[in-house]
């Protein structure tokens, strides 16, 4: 069976067994507003100060809650050993890491557009009128996020100390998404707004070499 | 229910090393298993039973030396045989259900009616009026008898058992025998860690001893078969 049925098969396994849960996006979501609300009580922001300070919170809370949504990932898979399962069923292991990736993806952007209209009440900053621009830098940076975590998830779970290992390996490693997706969303809710297809294209670079680091040593990382 | 469509299968291991940081789990073992035979590795716990399964399934890389697959001839055979293992856990998931788990395993394995399959092989291992439930509902034996199912999907021409009667009643060890019977007559090659003597080893055709990741003994005659798989088991 080629890569991409059984990358799909294993993508249904995963939005299956999630959408019975809602582990993930429970714990997610709920984590997002949290600091989404403590924040907005913290400062009383106004609307020029949402603009500024708003898009990084935002994605500080988005990288946070990432790395609570990605530990489990892999941990899943150990529990009955089913990791060596689907490694003993598919005739390439780099179709189970696209599918932890796609349900990760979907996962953190269905929290995030859930997130969004919450984000625009607190903080008073419109983003209905600039929303196709917002899905394009959510969706890149949602990607970035998934495939350097997915693929820290995958090495950490194996490792001693493994809860903390994630956070401390992929927050510095998220850096440049970080920057590159406060900085177009800050243009994107500036008051004549503006789009920094600079920072798209690093977020656009930064995704396809992970990728393609992930394709290339995707294998050994899910090797005991 | 089992096809007789597949390759004969022989194991090759050469001069095999594994070592878990300074500790060595295996230490130059070399083996060749022939395509059909039903051989049973015997051992104390941390023998390397366990290890050398999955190393001979290719979920563990040897530390050094050389794993490869055999066909009718002898010769390294160039395609991935077809392999069915039964790991200490049952490598299914909780939250699917029986009907799910090998719907699921025999799409990736690419049956083309996985449905149809998963329902013959649920039915058979007395698990068909469960098939709607969550795998984390059954028991212990029950989970047992999942992921012999499992392994059974893709008719395997290869099979390994890591101590496959774990969890099982009685009536259920009886199944599995008259199950390994079946693979063992229609030429799979079968490679179980067991612990004694019992109606599942009767079936071997070897016997392996492994101690301390070196083998110690190995034989196909059957009262030297039995010494091995019972030496040092009342100690």
């Amino acid at each position: 069976m080629s890569i991409g049925p059984n990358t799909l098969a294993l993508l249904g396994k995963e939005l299956q067994t999630e959408f019975r849960s809602r582990e993930l996006l429970t714990t997610t979501g709920v984590f997002i507003l949290m600091v989404l609300v403590l924040f907005s009580f913290t400062f009383d922001p106004t609307s020029s100060e949402s603009r500024r300070f708003g898009p990084g919170l935002l994605w500080l809370a988005f990288l946070f809650a990432s790395s609570l949504m990605l530990q489990p990932c892999f941990l899943r898979e150990q529990t009955n050993d089913t990791l060596s399962s689907l490694r003993l069923a598919v005739s390439d292991p780099f179709s189970i890491f696209l599918a932890k990736l796609g349900a990760n993806t979907l996962f953190l952007l269905f929290t995030e557009l859930v997130m969004l209209p919450i984000f625009s009440v607190l903080y008073s900053v419109h983003v209905l009128p600039q929303i196709h621009y917002l899905l394009l830098v959510l969706f890149l940076g949602s990607l970035g996020i998934s495939i350097t975590g997915t693929a820290l998830s995958a090495i950490s779970a194996q490792a001693r100390m493994r809860e903390l290992l994630l956070p401390v390996l992929l927050l510095p490693l998220l850096t440049p998404i970080l920057v590159a997706s406060t900085e177009v969303t800050v243009g994107l809710l500036a008051p004549e707004p503006f789009m920094e297809w600079k920072g798209i294209g690093v977020l656009a670079i930064f995704d396809l070499v992970f990728l393609t680091a992930v394709w290339l040593f995707g294998e050994y990382l899910l090797e005991e | 229910m089992t096809s007789p469509e597949f390759s004969p299968t022989g194991i090759s291991f050469e001069k095999i090393d594994k070592r878990f940081g300074g500790l060595f789990a295996l230490r130059r073992v070399s083996l060749a298993i022939q395509p059909g035979q039903c051989v049973a590795l015997a051992g104390r716990n941390g023998s390397g039973k366990t290890t050398l399964l999955r190393i001979a399934a290719r979920l563990v890389r040897p530390s050094a030396g050389q794993v490869s697959f055999l066909d009718k001839s002898g010769s390294e055979s160039q395609a991935r045989p077809v392999v069915g293992y039964v790991a200490h856990a049952t490598m299914v998931y909780d939250e699917l259900t029986a009907e799910e788990n090998l719907v699921l395993f025999g799409k990736l394995e690419g049956l083309k009616d996985p449905r149809a399959r998963a329902s013959v092989l649920l039915e058979e291992v007395g698990l068909g009026d469960r098939r709607t439930s969550l795998v984390r509902t059954f028991s212990r034996g029950m989970r047992q008898r999942m992921a012999i199912a499992r392994a059974l999907l893709n008719e395997p021409s290869v099979l390994f058992f890591d101590e496959p009667a774990t969890g099982l009643d009685p009536q259920g060890v009886n199944w599995f025998a008259d199950r390994l019977r079946h693979l063992r007559d229609t030429g799979r090659t079968i490679l179980m860690s067991l612990h004694g003597e019992s109606e599942i080893s009767a079936l071997a055709t070897r016997a392996i001893r492994l101690d301390a990741g070196s083998v110690i003994a190995d034989t196909s005659a059957g009262a030297t078969l039995r010494s091995i798989l019972t030496f040092g088991e009342a100690r």
